[in-house]
């Protein structure tokens, strides 16, 4: 098992044409994902590489009945291409566009839940990798293999450092779910995380918080509420100052809230064990459930 | 982005919010000009970014022409905690009755805009905030509904503000809804929000932020752009397409992605270094782009040593090694390198290196071994690169 994306995913990608939707495309089919279709408004009927183009999502679902949609439009289309797919039926929208204006993010975050029909991963964000199964967006996958520890993070490369350190260590991933740096995720870690705790092959699951905002902190009192599998956190930004926006939207301390130290503190409270480094983490994890066989 | 105050109340009137008449003057002539125009008494106030500037001695009274060129020309250049200040806003002095706050921010974890209002105004509202938390009235408004007229006499009755205004005071709130939700703002905060003797209510002070992703929609809020608050190795960095934050120390960062350099600045800080930068040279980040990251890093000449820590996914570490020997063509630097390269193509960037040969380069293979190595380095007395 895995979460989110395996071999039931049917992906449509928007802005297939577009050169970085053209590439990771198709390097997610190659690596086994079942790519369907893909939208383009004004190229419906040509192909990318044998794959259908259509001018809107509803005909991707009519036709090719695509479940999963990755977005690789540019920011100021993304919102609009996000309420297209959700409009279209599409269950699971992986946003990968870094740049959407806040206040775009807010009104699909709110459509989305008033609505109860998509559920919204990204924007901003490297998308979701099922080693073995699929990977919808730009994870490097060949560095992942099968495994039990369920990862998520708010950041990219970091994810990547993480998930190196664990792989070194001999641990393989059930999945890994990038949430993405921005101030309005579609889901956030309790919406992953509650997904890991029913899967039944994640038996640890690893959370990447970094500085901003207050998912982390709301995440630690679900775990005590809800989780009964171990966690493992990392926060980045120990040394960020205050005021300065950390390169991700999201990421900036602001006034006493959003801190790296503050959020350490609310998980460890909560029986969460929390890594300094991620090489830290990979040693939590190897502490939590003994050497990989 | 930041507006100053004058830029705020300009938007804000624009939005049929009450603001008092003024003008913005940028030389002593021009706002004596502007202070005899709008007549005695009236206030010169410092347009710099920060709050406090009335206690540093930004803000004067002004109550007659000679006054008014006397307090230009003390403010104008004066420096504001780091600041200078280039502009000044001349505005009418305004009686006051009542100080009230309002606000209207963008509450990322309620998703959906928080408008706070008290009576309390004048103050710092995170100290109301902890002191007397009850003292501030607040709703979170449905994006999708919009702010309606209930909500503003609710927030009115709640906050216990003067009887007479609580009509003006609903209708203050909704343009500032309005005005938040149409120019794209994360935080519109007006503090004081005053009372006049003859019971007109205006925006004393205009504190406004913009969503910079949403300024391809709003040119007009784009050139208001305050360049010279800006730091000028930030803006260096912003034109050539990279994240850039100047900090404190004097260990050069460069990295791959906002979660992993950040994770980078506490690993070298926890190895007893002290970052100068922090620097996301993005995803997939080509020779070009590395080459104006090494020349940004080196701008501060407090750098004693720089950390490059690369995990490739999109980006490729190949690219990422030629970029570095392009750098070291073109700038020379005196200072030692460590450069950590994992992920993808990450043999092929390591052996380029080696076959380079730079002066002063050292390659690590963990992220806290590179953080050790240049934390070593940076404390060493400097010795120029051999040529």
């Amino acid at each position: 098992m895995s979460i989110l994306v395996d071999k039931n995913t049917r992906l449509v990608t928007s802005g297939i044409t577009g050169s970085e939707g053209t590439f990771h495309t198709l390097r997610n089919r190659a690596y086994g994902t079942n790519v369907v279709a893909g939208v383009t408004p004004g190229k419906g009927g040509q192909d990318v590489d044998g794959i259908p183009v259509f001018n809107t999502f509803r005909q991707a679902v009519q036709e090719q009945g695509a479940n999963t949609a990755m977005i690789f439009v540019p920011p100021r289309f993304a919102a609009d291409s996000i309420l297209e797919a959700e409009d279209a039926g599409i269950e699971l929208i992986i946003a990968i566009t870094e740049g959407i204006p806040a206040h775009d993010e807010l009104r699909v975050y709110n459509v989305l839940k008033k609505n109860g029909r998509s559920r919204l991963i990204g924007p901003n964000c490297p998308g979701i990798l099922s080693p073995g199964k699929a990977n919808v967006g730009i994870i490097p996958a060949s560095f992942f293999k099968e495994g039990n520890v369920g990862v998520v993070s708010r950041s990219g490369t970091l994810t990547y450092q993480v998930g190196n350190e664990l792989a070194q260590q001999g641990f393989g991933n059930s999945t890994i779910v990038g949430i993405g740096g921005d101030p309005v995720p579609g889901s956030d870690f309790i919406d992953v995380i509650a997904l890991f705790q029913e899967d039944p092959e994640t038996e640890l699951i690893v959370m990447c918080g970094e500085i901003g905002g207050d998912a982390e902190e709301r995440a630690a009192d679900f775990i005590a509420e809800h989780v009964t599998k171990p966690v493992v956190g990392y926060i980045a930004g120990f040394t960020a100052p205050p005021g300065k926006q950390m390169g991700h939207a999201g990421a900036i301390v602001s006034g006493s809230s959003g801190g790296a130290a503050a959020k350490a503190e609310a998980l460890e409270a909560r029986g969460v064990k929390v890594g300094h480094t991620p090489t830290a983490v990979a040693q939590l994890a190897m502490e939590t459930l003994g050497a990989p066989a | 982005m930041d507006l100053l105050e004058y830029q705020g109340k300009q938007l804000f009137a624009r939005h049929g919010i009450p603001v008092p008449a003024g003008m913005p003057a940028r030389t002593v002539p021009e706002a004596v000009t502007a202070a005899d125009e709008i007549g005695y008494p009236c206030a010169v106030k410092a347009q710099v970014q920060i709050g406090g500037r009335g206690k540093l001695g930004g803000i004067k009274i002004a109550n007659s022409h000679e006054e008014a060129r006397l307090h230009a020309s003390a403010i104008l250049g004066m420096d504001i905690r780091g600041l200078t200040v280039h502009e000044l806003w001349i505005e009418g002095a305004s009686e006051i009755a009542a100080e009230y706050y309002a606000s209207v921010v963008f509450d990322r974890g309620a998703k959906a805009p928080l408008v706070m209002l008290s009576t309390k105004g004048g103050m710092d509202i995170e100290a109301v905030a902890a002191e007397d938390p009850d003292a501030i009235a607040r709703l979170h408004v449905d994006p999708l509904l919009g702010f309606q007229a209930f909500h503003g006499r609710r927030l009115a009755f709640e906050a216990g503000v003067d009887a007479d205004v609580v009509r003006p005071i609903g209708a203050l709130l909704a343009r500032l809804y309005e005005a938040f939700i149409a120019e794209e703002a994360t935080l519109m905060e007006v503090n004081p929000l005053i009372v006049t003797p003859d019971r007109q209510v205006k925006a004393l002070d205009a504190k406004v932020t913009l969503d910079n992703n949403a300024l391809f929609r709003h040119s007009d809020n784009a050139e208001l752009r305050d360049l010279s608050a800006e730091d000028p190795q930030e803006r260096m960095a912003q034109e050539r397409g990279l994240t850039y934050v100047k900090l404190d120390g004097n260990i050069g960062i460069l990295g791959n992605g906002a979660g992993l350099v950040m994770s980078t600045l506490d690993v070298v800080k926890g190895a007893g270094g002290e970052p100068a930068n922090f620097l996301d040279a993005g995803g997939g980040s080509k020779a070009d782009a590395i080459t104006s990251a090494v020349e940004v890093i080196l701008s501060n000449d407090k750098v004693s040593a720089v950390l490059f820590n690369i995990f490739g996914g999109i980006t490729r570490c190949d690219e990422v090694a030629r970029g570095l020997i392009e750098a070291f063509a073109q700038i020379n630097p005196t200072v030692p390198f460590v450069v950590r390269l994992d992920g993808t193509n990450d043999v092929e960037g390591r052996a380029i290196l080696a076959e380079a040969n730079l002066p002063n380069v050292y390659a690590e293979s963990t992220m806290d071994g590179a953080a050790a190595k240049v934390v070593e380095l940076a404390s060493l007395p400097q010795t120029p690169a051999a040529s």
